[in-house]
Formats: structure tokens, C-alpha cells, sequence
């Protein structure tokens, strides 16, 4: 029997800030082109577990991962592993929009001027094909010199998602996408991850247990640092397998 | 105690109103039938309205439920459980009202031969027996015993499959009994009507307290075991 194949594997996982043991154990596989969602209680690892996925952490006093992560079979905490490189392959999304006092055009096309590309066509249509997948482009396409700052911040959040898109990577990490937006832009946030998983993999942290349930197809409870339980998103929400997992998602915890 | 659960005691006591009420109806009945008790009968008959009502403010809680408060896993359940019992009481009220309709459409008791060789009053105690029963399941959220009400509706099948014959047989011998003959044999079919509807009841309890769906299983075997729990299995 072979092997199935999934996009993120991450084995006997443990994160550590200084002494505080943030992540313990943590041993489970993503499916490729599906969108795996993150849930549980503030404090739980669910965020440090989406940052390791592209080493986010690394830059904080302290983080150290024991374990490993692997994407597409390889170690991304390797030594042979450039984290810019990685990055390419791992995009993120935050839960603030956050784009840069640039252009909407300059935004989409950051990552690709960091890459060193200059051809205008290139960027052109990289621009136009990322903000098409993100249903934005009918929205901006006459005002693509304008700033990007003067958008709604639905449409913030979803250039900040067409700029991640535009470096064409093939996960795409998500903490807490909507958080910050009203309902319409929240439902057009979920859209776009429904499309998007035809291409990409997803990952998304939430606090929403509603959007777990509409967006996901798998779900991963945690807890004091520790997966309780990841099952398919229809399962966990309607026979969950572990109290404390029927515990939270039915609003009776602590 | 959390506000939904407030919400769900609330729902689960307003079933259990509709649940007294139902037993009441269908106890009356027994005895309006067996001592030819008209005035019961319409007291039976004019409960109907009451839980009539009952049954369509509870879908109307459960539908506030689903809409305000999203409910998942076992509270979800409990909501859909719920409904469909909602559904199957009102169904045992309206067999209950049945059965008195007869009583008022006839003027004496049924001939005692009858009853004892088609066995109709043994198949109504046990019927009530298995709706009481249901609701203490219901009550102490009791699995094995919801489980044991499944197996005892084979008995009442029993007695309806043999009493079309039994009574023909008499009808046969005793010409002038057949209107009451028919109105016995439309009683024992409503009888085990009450049976099944109990036995969904007892299979929603099991599907809200251990998550696993039992109806239709004996009739298929294990044999498309599959298709729910597949579901049911996490990665």
C-alpha cells in the first residue's frame, strides 16, 4: 500500500518560548488542496502552530521547535532550507489587513520586486490574474495607482490575499482573516477560500466556530498545547469524539 | 448553567408536558374502549387540540434554537431528536383519538371472546407499557433501555399479523359482529402503529445520546454499515 501523499506533515512537533512549553507533541498531516482549519481557546498553540508552518517564530528571543515540519515531504526547519525560500512556497495572512502605504499596484506586486522581477509586463498580469482570483479586480482596476490605504477593509484583506497569492505559493496561511471585517466582507472572505482551495492549501486559525464549519473541510481542536482532537470539519461538529472538544464547540468550557 | 442550556431544559421540558399529555390520551383511551366511557372518549378527543398546540410551538422553539444559538454536536442532536419525537407523539395522540372516535361511534363494550382471543388488550398495555417506558428513557437519557423498547415492538407485530385471520375466523362463525369486528381490527392496526412510533422515539434518544443512527438497521443488517460511519471516524 502506498504512502498517501499530504502537503504538511509536522512529527512529535514541541515549541518552546524560553521554558514555557507552548507545543507538545504535535503530530498531524494536512491535506493538499483542502483547507484545514485551527480552532480552540486563546492560548491554546493553535497561532504558534500556524506560524511554525513558516517559521514565523524564528525571529522571537527564546522560540526554539523541536520535531519536524515537513512541506512536500522536505524538513522546512533543514539546514539546507533559505526561509525566504520558503516563504515563496508558504504565504500568509494576518488578521489585521495590513497593507503597505503603497499603491494597490505596488501592493500586489511587492513580493514579486523583492524577487527582483522588473519586466512591467510580468507584473502587470500578475497583478491583474491576483486580484481576479481574490474578486477584487472589477473593484480597483481603474484605480490601481491610487493608495492602497484608502480601500474598505475587506478590500484591504483581500489585496493583502492577492499579494500572497502573487508570489504563487502553494499554502497559504491564514490567522484570523476576518476578524477585523463586518459580516459581508467576512462572507466574501469565506468565498474566496472556497475557490482558492481548487488551487491552493489552506490553513486558517479562527474564533469563529461557524466559519470553521463553512469554510473547512478538516478541523483541529487544541488545547494547553496539545491537538485534542483533528478529525473531518463535519465530524468534529457533529459527533466529536472527546469531551473537551464537545465541550468548547458547544460554548460550555471552563 | 450556560444560556443555551437554560434554552434546551426549556425545550426538553415542554416535551415533556406533550409527553404526559400524550400518555394520558393514550391510557383513556384504553379504558373508554373497555368500558364503553363516552364522556372519556370526548375528553380524549378534545385533548387533541392541546396537543396540537403543543406540537407546533415546539417546532417553533426549535426552530428559534437553530436559527439564534447555531447549536453543534450533542446540542444539535438534542435539537433534531427532538423535533422528530415532537412529530411521533403527536402522531401517538392522534391514534389515541382514534381510538376513542370508535368508542363514541358504538354503544356497548367489545365482546370479552374477542378481546381475549385476538389478544388486543394485552397488545394495548403492552403498547402503553413501552411508551412509558420510553419516556423514563427519555428522562434518564438511558441508552440500553431505548435499545430494549426496539426489540419489544416485534411483539405487537405479532398480534397484528395474526389478528386479521383470528378475527375472520370469528366473523365467520358470529355474522352479526362484524361492525364491531372491524372497528377491533382498525384498533389493533392503530396499536401497532403506536409500537413503530415509539420505536422511532427510542431511536431518536439513541441518536441524540450516543450519536449513532439505528433506524432501518435491523432490515438491512450490517450491510451498508458504511454510509454514516464512515463520517464517524476521525483521521
Amino acid at each position: 500500500m502506498s504512502k498517501k501523499f499530504y502537503k504538511l506533515e509536522s512529527k512529535n512537533l514541541n515549541a518552546f518560548y524560553g521554558s514555557f512549553h507552548a507545543l507538545k507533541n504535535i503530530n498531524m498531516a494536512m491535506e493538499e488542496k483542502a483547507v484545514t482549519a485551527f480552532i480552540g481557546p486563546s492560548g491554546c498553540g493553535k497561532s504558534t502552530f500556524l506560524r511554525t508552518l513558516n517559521r514565523m517564530n524564528d525571529y522571537i528571543d527564546g522560540f526554539r521547535v523541536e520535531g519536524d515540519i515537513l512541506l512536500d515531504g522536505r524538513d522546512i526547519y533543514g539546514r539546507d532550507v533559505r526561509v525566504d525560500e520558503l516563504r515563496k512556497e508558504v504565504g500568509m495572512v494576518f488578521q489585521k489587513p495590513n497593507p503597505f502605504p503603497k499603491t494597490i499596484f505596488e501592493n500586489v506586486v511587492y513580493g514579486l520586486r523583492i524577487q527582483g522581477i522588473k519586466d512591467k509586463r510580468v507584473l502587470a498580469e500578475t497583478a491583474e490574474n491576483s486580484l481576479r482570483q481574490t474578486a477584487l479586480w472589477e473593484e480597483v482596476k481603474d484605480k490601481l495607482d491610487q493608495s492602497a490605504l484608502a480601500l474598505s477593509g475587506g478590500q484591504q484583506q483581500r489585496l493583502c490575499i492577492a499579494r500572497a497569492l502573487a508570489i504563487s505559493p502553494s499554502v497559504i496561511l491564514m490567522d484570523e482573516p476576518t476578524s477585523a471585517l463586518d459580516p459581508i466582507s467576512t462572507a466574501k472572505i469565506e468565498e474566496l477560500i472556497y475557490e482558492l482551495k481548487q488551487a491552493y492549501t489552506i490553513i486558517i486559525v479562527t474564533h469563529n466556530m461557524q466559519q470553521a464549519g463553512r469554510v473547512s473541510d478538516y478541523t483541529a481542536f487544541f488545547y494547553i498545547g496539545e491537538l485534542v482532537e483533528y478529525a473531518k470539519t463535519k465530524t468534529l461538529f457533529t459527533s466529536p469524539k472527546h469531551e473537551r472538544t464537545q465541550n468548547y464547540i458547544t460554548g460550555r468550557f471552563g | 448553567m450556560s444560556h443555551i442550556d437554560i434554552e434546551l431544559d426549556t425545550l426538553r421540558g415542554k416535551l415533556m408536558e406533550m409527553w404526559d399529555l400524550v400518555e394520558y390520551q393514550l391510557q383513556s383511551g384504553r379504558e373508554a374502549m373497555l368500558n364503553a366511557d363516552h364522556d372519556l372518549a370526548r375528553k380524549v378527543v378534545k385533548l387533541g387540540k392541546k396537543v396540537n398546540n403543543y406540537d407546533v410551538k415546539i417546532d417553533r422553539m426549535c426552530e428559534n434554537l437553530l436559527a439564534l444559538y447555531t447549536p453543534v454536536a450533542v446540542d444539535l442532536r438534542l435539537v433534531l431528536a427532538t423535533l422528530k419525537i415532537n412529530a411521533n407523539l403527536e402522531r401517538i395522540g392522534d391514534t389515541a383519538e382514534g381510538i376513542s372516535m370508535y368508542v363514541q361511534n358504538r354503544v356497548g363494550t367489545y365482546n370479552p371472546e374477542m378481546l381475549d382471543i385476538t389478544r388486543a388488550v394485552i397488545m394495548y398495555d403492552e403498547a402503553l407499557a413501552m411508551f412509558h417506558d420510553c419516556r423514563l428513557a427519555y428522562i434518564a437519557n438511558d441508552t440500553d433501555q431505548a435499545r430494549a423498547i426496539l426489540k419489544r415492538d416485534k411483539m405487537l407485530n405479532k398480534i397484528y399479523r395474526k389478528s386479521e385471520d383470528i378475527i375472520a375466523h370469528y366473523l365467520r362463525n358470529n355474522p352479526a359482529s362484524i361492525e364491531e369486528g372491524l372497528a377491533l381490527l382498525s384498533i389493533i392496526k392503530k396499536l401497532e402503529r403506536v409500537g413503530d412510533q415509539v420505536t422511532n422515539i427510542s431511536e431518536e434518544i439513541i441518536f441524540y445520546q450516543d450519536a449513532k443512527v439505528v433506524k432501518h438497521k435491523s432490515k438491512k443488517k450490517n450491510k451498508d454499515k458504511e454510509d454514516r460511519s464512515d463520517d464517524m471516524q476521525s483521521q
